[in-house]
């Protein structure tokens, strides 16, 4: 079968910057709905093991090589850029119904909490931290790496999402500037 | 108003989408007597003091909570996942 050319949810978009500040699309190659069932959560960990995971606790992420999992929900976990094969979960494939947003730069937490209604400074909303939460109206998976946020929005709503942040952006960069 | 998720922590009450009373939790059989339905529909108890109903948090982690409070003071006293009380659902 002849290869296609995937296009991302946000392509033909720049990055928006604003100073230090910089708003970006991340391209996944993959996210799969990890589900343990019930009693399965050992021999989950022993599928996970290869890739240097561990089924996590709630609002947090590991990373590893390029792959992470994220706590998306109660015994629900995402996992990304990797494939697993086991019988210990339900496995879903979500590749194509997320994109993936990064903000990075300082005052990034500034214009996140301007949408957000969570506490998103450093000593609270540390790196490895995620949540479940909705980005203005929109339902959302919010991470913490060392340098960055990123966001999982559903794929029909990545526009929105980017002209949100964008605009809140501006309105931060303005106020700095005064 | 805030709700504390047992899973997500402390939320905004704009994440949470109310349903109503506890007695949602305790449906009658299908053959149970009418006066049975009839409570489980229609018949609410509007308490000045604690009172106990359910909340789904929608943009958050999509669990049903069993929250308990009170419509005097507005104290938010508990919050239960639904899905770990006894008998709750799978």
């Amino acid at each position: 079968m002849p290869k296609l050319i995937a296009k991302t949810p946000l392509s033909g978009l720049w990055p928006v910057t604003h100073r230090d500040l910089s708003l970006s699309e991340v391209a996944l190659d993959r996210i799969t709905s990890v589900a343990p069932f019930r009693g399965q959560e050992k021999a989950l960990a022993k599928a996970l093991k290869p890739l240097g995971l561990a089924f996590l606790a709630p609002n947090s992420f590991a990373e590893k090589a390029g792959v992470r999992l994220v706590w998306t929900g109660r015994d629900q976990a995402f996992l990304i850029n990797a494939v697993l094969e086991t019988p210990a979960a339900a496995l879903t494939d979500q590749s194509d119904g997320w994109a993936c947003l990064r903000l990075e730069g300082a005052g990034a937490a500034d214009v996140l909490m301007r949408l957000y209604p969570l506490d998103l400074r450093a000593q609270v909303f540390a790196p490895g931290q995620a949540a479940r939460a909705g980005l203005n109206h929109m339902a959302s998976v919010l991470m913490r790496t060392e340098t960055a946020f990123e966001l999982l929005v559903f794929r029909s709503m990545a526009r929105t999402a980017w002209a949100e942040i964008a605009e809140a952006m501006q309105h931060v960069a303005a106020r700095r500037a005064l | 108003m805030r709700l504390t998720c047992p899973l997500c922590g402390p939320r905004d009450r704009r994440e949470f989408h109310y349903l109503g009373a506890e007695e949602y939790l305790r449906r009658p059989a299908a053959e149970a007597a009418s006066a049975a339905w009839d409570d489980y529909l229609h018949n609410r108890d509007n308490p000045a003091g604690e009172t106990r109903d359910l909340w789904y948090h929608e943009a958050g982690c999509g669990q049903w909570l069993l929250v308990t409070r009170d419509t005097v003071s507005h104290d938010i006293r508990k919050v239960e996942l639904v899905a770990t009380l006894k008998g709750g659902a799978k």
